[in-house]
């Protein structure tokens, strides 16, 4: 059973995804939807929202802490800024599960959003997903025990930290669950 | 425009998903939108229930205005053009706003047809009232339909009015026959078919139009609207900053009565609402464009 943090964004593309890959999910609004859950999506949708809606409820915060210790999260986009170390905004909060630093809305307005092919490099498996970018975030800057999962123009996407991965684009969007598969099948 | 840069635009529409677009007309108000959580602010230089109180003719904002705002915020920022004004459309996608409303809370400029929206790369929002109008509008380039409601009355009827049309006639297309509907609502059977066949629109569908209170957020989510516009609810009230706040909390819970409680209980009056028997038809911003 995955959860999928659904506090704001587009938790139900995610829940799209884990249907057709068959696993099931739950919805996480409060703490208590974090108890048997094998793992976490944190979605899309505004990081300043976001933090917001969890900073009302410190509980859930710590739930969510709690989980990174042994079950995989994966965050997209709005969620990877949530799961770095650092962003460039200070109002977003930060859960550090990766030891990255984002950079919030980094190719600029909506009218700069654009579809596109990232190279997903898992093992020895090399393949090509479409994803949407949608004023999506960049990673400036990787640190120790980070590994690239995925690059776009030689630019870094999608990174993975231990069991947790974030990605600054949208596979959901376009029907790809590689990166979900990647995450969370054989772990639940 | 290409199929994949229409998905660029709804793309968006799916980010906005489970929250509280606010309008705002300064600098000041889409900073107290933003903090209290607003997912994105529609920028314009009167709220509709002042347009409705000022009267003459309602256009486009000032540039200036909403550019300072975009430069200020860091969420996506919304602004109004006229129903079939496609220049000021262009104005605004040149401007870069990360959405436009076709809005029916400004005066009409065609009285014959919307924008085209399939050229612009900015995805637009558009009101309805029923299936066809929704679908008329998808099918002119519409990423996201909200329910028109009746803007600037803080009055939640019309809305709900809206949404249970556009829910029920979906549900109807079930044993109907899809051409003739296709022939009723004036757009291509293949729209028709998809949406019969998924039982949804083909963009998200939002709710618009008359709300002010956790209560009247919390009822739209229940009846299918998949976020919230809060148009004059919440800066005509008197306390903006906290009915924002529970406003978007009561979005994010709105199956939890007791969070939508919790929301609602320190609040202080809302904007006082107007009875639709007291607006005259031709007044009826609800009216306009079909």
């Amino acid at each position: 059973m995955i959860g999928v943090l659904a506090l704001q964004g587009n938790f139900d593309s995610h829940i799209k995804i884990l249907k057709k890959i068959n696993l099931k999910h739950k919805l996480v609004k409060t703490s208590d939807d974090l108890s048997s859950v094998d793992g976490l999506i944190i979605p899309g949708g505004e990081s300043t929202t976001i933090t917001n809606l969890l900073r009302k409820n410190q509980s859930l915060i710590n739930g969510i802490n709690k989980l990174s210790k042994n079950k995989p999260i994966l965050g997209s986009c709005a969620g990877l800024i949530l799961m770095s170390k650092e962003s460039n905004d200070s109002r977003v909060h930060n859960f550090a599960f990766l030891d990255v630093i984002t950079c919030r809305n980094a190719y600029g307005r909506q009218v700069h959003s654009f579809e596109a092919k990232i190279n997903v490099k898992n093992g020895l498996m090399s393949s090509d997903i479409d994803v949407l970018f949608i004023r999506a975030p960049k990673i400036d800057k990787i640190n120790n025990d980070v590994e690239v999962l995925a690059t776009f123009q030689e630019e870094v996407v999608a990174v993975r930290q231990g069991i947790h991965i974030g990605i600054s684009c949208h596979p959901e969007l376009l029907n790809e669950t590689l990166i979900h598969e990647i995450c969370f099948k054989g772990k639940t | 425009m290409s199929k994949e840069s229409f998905k660029v635009k709804v793309g968006l529409a799916e980010m906005l998903k489970g929250g509280v677009i606010m309008d705002v007309t300064n600098l000041e108000q889409a900073k107290i939108a933003e903090d209290a959580g607003a997912v994105s602010v529609m920028a314009l230089e009167r709220i509709p229930s002042d347009i409705r109180k000022d009267g003459g003719v309602a256009r486009m904002s000032n540039p200036h205005m909403i550019k300072e705002i975009q430069d200020n915020v860091s969420i996506p920022v919304m602004a109004k053009c006229r129903i079939g004004h496609f220049a000021e459309a262009q104005i605004l996608e040149a401007l870069e706003v990360d959405f436009i409303d076709e809005s029916e809370v400004l005066t009409t400029a065609d009285e014959h047809a919307h924008v085209d929206k399939h050229p612009f790369k900015v995805p637009f929002v558009c009101g309805a009232r029923d299936l066809g109008e929704a679908l008329r509008r998808i099918n002119e380039g519409a990423a996201l339909i909200r329910t028109k409601g009746e803007a600037g009355s803080g009055n939640i009827v019309e809305a709900v009015r809206h949404m249970k049309m556009i829910t029920s006639q979906i549900i109807e297309l079930k044993d109907a026959d899809l051409s003739k509907k296709a022939e009723e609502f004036r757009v291509p059977l293949d729209l028709v078919e998809e949406v019969a066949k998924n039982q949804k629109l083909t963009v998200p569908n939002f709710a618009a139009g008359g709300i002010a209170t956790p209560a009247d957020a919390s009822l739209m989510m229940q009846l299918g609207a998949e976020t919230v516009f809060v148009g004059s609810g919440i800066f005509k009230s008197q306390d903006p900053s906290e009915r924002a706040h529970a406003i978007v909390k009561a979005v994010t819970h709105f199956k939890s009565a007791k969070d939508v409680l919790t929301a609602s209980y320190d609040l202080k009056d809302a904007m006082k609402g107007i009875l639709m028997s007291d607006i005259p038809e031709d007044e009826k911003f609800s009216n306009r464009g079909d």
